[in-house]
C-alpha cells in the first residue's frame, strides 16, 4: 500500500502489526456491520493515526470493507485517507486521528459513554511512544485515574523511535511505567511485543486488570519495521516508502505476504 | 440618554447571558437524558452548578485541562451522548483549536462548545482573557455552526435549540449584566436572521451584546429622521444570506456591529456575502486589530467604539457612501 502510492509510514505499521491483528482477530468482540456508536462492542481507537495502512489492512481483512479498496490508499477520491478520518465514512473508523496526543482523551470519553449506557464492553486505545511527549496525553492520564475509567486499556507502541531519531535522544521518555503508575494506572509490560503469543498473553493480563477502579496501560515493547531486515529498529523508515527493489526484498522476507497489498 | 429615547424594544431587567446558558442547559438536561456537561474548573463562572446538582451522574469535572475536555467530549458522542463543554471563550477556542479541528469539526461530532466571558465585556481581567478572535477561528472550520445570542432569553433559547440540532456547535456568550429585551420562551431558529426593526435608509446587522446597542442606535437615528433596519444575526454560520441580501437590496447600505475583531467577524462574513452578490457600502463597528485591556465593560465598549453612538456615526458614513 505504502509502496504503491510512494508515501506513508511503514516502520511503525510493521512494528505493531501483531498487536492490532491480535485485537481484531482474537481479543475484541466487534461487529463488521459497522455502527459508529458500537453498542455492545469493544472499541478500538488509533491515536497514532500515521499507522493507518496497518489499520486499514486489518479492517479490510476483518470484513469491514473490500480488500481491493486497499489499493486506493492515500490516492485522490479514496475513503482511505493518509490519516484515518470519518469524513468519507470508511467503516471501522470512529474519529479522525493523525495530529498526535488526542486519542487517549477520545477513548476515555467513549469509555465513559459506555459506563453511562451500562455497556460492559471495553475500549482500547493505541498510542505511539513519541506521542507521549504531547501534554494532552498526561491531562488524559490524570483524568482517567481520577474518574476511575477502568473499562479502558491503553497500549503504547514502545519502539523507541520517532521521526528525528531515537526517543532517548530526541526527548527522553525516562521511565514510562513509573510515570503511569504515579498517575494512578495499572501497568502491564509486554516485553516481546512482536511475538503473537506474548501479545495475546499481555492483552489477557491487561483485561484481567479492568473493572477494578483503575485505567490499564499495556506497555508494548516492539521493534519498528519488524519482519523486514532493512527497516528494523531504525527511525529512518518512519515516514518514507520503499522503492520497487526494496519492496520485492521486503515481501520476500514475509512468509504471510498475500500479494494483495 | 436611553431613557429619553423612543426605543422599539425595552427592558425591565438585566441579566448575564451566561445565566441564559446555565438555565437552558438545565432544561435541556431535563428534556434529554443524553445531554451531559463537562467543565474545566469554572462551574460557577459558566453557571453549570444547577445542572451538576440535578444530574451529578451526567456531569464531569475535567480540571484545568481544556484540550483533554474537547477530546473527552468528542469521545462521549460515540455512544450517543450530547456533551456541552464549558469554559471561557479564550480557552474554548484558541487554546484547543487543533483538538476542535480534528476530533470535533473534521470528525463531525455532536459536541456543543459553550463559551463564556467572550469579548471586551469580560472587563477587568484584561486582554489575556478577552478573546476577540473566536468567531473567526470557529467559522473557518467546516461542519461548525457558530452562534452568538444577544441577551439572557435568546441565549437560553439557543442552548435548547443546539441540544436538538445534530452536529458541532460553538455557542458564545458573556459575563456582563445586560438588558433582557427579547421575549421569554422564544423559538430559536439556527441560521435564521431576525429582523427586529424595519427601516429603509440603512441596515444594521448586529450580533451578541451589540444587538442592544443597535436597538438604541435605531432610536437615535430615528430622532434625526433616518430610518434604520435592525437585524439580529445570532447565527454567524450558517449565515442567513437571503435575509442579508433582501435587506441591503432595500436600504442600499449597511453597518455590521459586533464585539470582535474586524478580521474574521460577522462584518467579514457580510462583506463577503455582499461582494459576491450585490456590492454595497458597508461600515464596521468592531475592534480594529488590537487587543483589549482592563476596565469596566461600559468603559471598554466606549473606548473601543463598540456602542450605540458609534453605530450611529457608522450608519451616517454608510448612507453618505451610497
Amino acid at each position: 500500500m505504502v509502496h504503491a502510492v510512494q508515501s506513508g509510514h511503514p516502520g511503525a505499521a510493521l512494528g505493531c502489526t501483531e498487536f492490532v491483528v491480535a485485537l481484531y482477530f482474537q481479543e475484541m468482540e466487534h461487529n463488521k456491520d459497522f455502527n459508529i456508536d458500537g453498542p455492545g462492542e469493544d472499541l478500538f481507537f488509533m491515536s497514532n493515526g500515521h499507522v493507518s495502512a496497518l489499520w486499514y489492512s486489518v479492517l479490510a481483512r476483518s470484513g469491514y470493507f473490500n480488500v481491493a479498496e486497499l489499493a486506493t490508499f492515500r490516492k485522490i477520491n479514496s475513503r482511505l485517507q493518509g490519516h484515518p478520518a470519518t469524513e468519507e465514512h470508511l467503516p471501522g473508523i470512529r474519529i479522525a486521528s493523525g495530529s498526535l496526543g488526542q486519542g487517549l482523551s477520545v477513548g476515555i470519553g467513549a469509555a465513559q459513554s459506555k459506563k453511562i449506557n451500562k455497556d460492559d464492553k471495553l475500549v482500547h486505545v493505541m498510542m505511539g511512544d513519541g506521542e507521549q511527549q504531547e501534554g494532552q496525553v498526561w491531562e488524559a492520564a490524570m483524568y482517567a485515574a481520577h474518574h476511575k475509567i477502568d473499562n479502558l486499556i491503553a497500549t503504547i507502541d514502545y519502539n523507541g523511535q520517532q521521526i528525528d531519531g531515537p526517543t532517548a535522544k530526541i526527548m527522553d521518555l525516562m521511565n514510562l511505567k513509573a510515570k503511569y503508575e504515579a498517575f494512578g494506572w495499572e501497568v502491564v509490560e509486554t516485553k516481546a511485543g512482536n511475538d503473537m503469543e506474548a501479545v495475546l498473553k499481555g492483552l489477557q493480563t491487561a483485561k484481567g486488570l479492568t473493572g477494578k477502579g483503575k485505567p490499564v496501560l499495556n506497555l508494548l515493547y516492539t521493534e519498528m519495521g519488524y519482519g523486514v531486515d532493512f527497516m528494523v529498529g531504525t527511525h529512518k523508515w518512519h515516514g518514507i516508502a520503499p522503492d520497487d527493489a526494496q519492496l520485492e526484498n521486503a515481501l520476500g522476507q514475509l512468509e504471510e505476504t498475500l500479494g494483495d497489498y | 440618554m436611553e431613557k429619553t429615547l423612543d426605543l422599539k424594544y425595552t427592558f425591565t431587567e438585566k441579566k448575564d447571558t451566561r445565566s441564559g446558558f446555565g438555565d437552558g442547559l438545565l432544561e435541556a438536561g431535563r428534556k434529554n437524558p443524553n445531554v451531559v456537561g463537562l467543565c474545566a474548573d469554572l462551574i460557577g463562572s459558566l453557571k453549570m452548578g444547577a445542572f451538576q446538582k440535578e444530574f451529578p451522574e451526567r456531569f464531569f469535572q475535567v480540571g484545568i485541562a481544556e484540550a483533554n475536555m474537547m477530546g473527552i467530549a468528542a469521545g462521549m458522542t460515540i455512544g450517543g451522548k450530547i456533551p456541552f463543554t464549558g469554559t471561557f471563550a479564550n480557552f474554548s477556542t484558541g487554546r484547543v483549536y487543533d483538538q476542535i479541528r480534528q476530533s470535533i469539526a473534521y470528525s463531525d461530532k455532536n459536541v456543543k462548545i459553550c463559551a463564556s466571558h467572550a469579548g471586551l465585556t469580560l472587563g477587568e481581567d484584561g486582554a489575556t482573557h478577552q478573546i476577540l478572535e473566536d468567531l473567526g477561528m470557529m467559522k473557518m472550520l467546516p461542519n461548525m455552526t457558530v452562534i452568538n445570542p444577544c441577551d439572557y432569553n435568546q441565549t437560553k433559547a439557543a442552548t435548547l435549540a443546539i441540544a436538538e440540532y445534530v452536529g458541532p456547535v460553538y455557542l458564545r456568550f458573556g459575563r456582563p449584566s445586560w438588558p433582557i429585551f427579547t421575549p421569554a420562551n422564544q423559538k430559536f431558529e439556527i441560521g435564521k436572521a431576525w429582523k427586529m426593526i424595519e427601516g429603509t435608509d440603512v441596515t444594521i446587522f448586529a450580533t451578541g451584546h451589540l444587538v442592544w446597542e443597535a436597538v438604541v442606535a435605531e432610536a437615535m437615528l430615528r430622532e434625526e429622521g433616518i430610518s434604520a433596519e435592525v437585524i439580529n444575526i445570532h447565527t454567524i454560520k450558517p449565515l442567513d444570506v437571503e435575509a442579508i441580501l433582501a435587506s441591503v437590496s432595500k436600504t442600499g447600505c449597511c453597518v455590521s456591529a459586533e464585539e470582535h475583531q474586524y478580521n474574521g467577524g460577522l462584518g467579514d462574513s457580510i462583506a463577503q456575502t455582499l461582494s459576491r452578490n450585490q456590492p454595497a457600502p458597508q461600515e464596521f463597528v468592531g475592534v480594529d486589530d488590537s487587543f483589549g485591556e482592563s476596565g469596566t465593560p461600559t468603559q471598554l465598549l466606549e473606548k473601543y467604539g463598540l456602542n450605540a453612538e458609534n453605530i450611529v456615526k457608522a450608519a451616517k458614513r454608510a448612507i453618505k457612501r451610497k
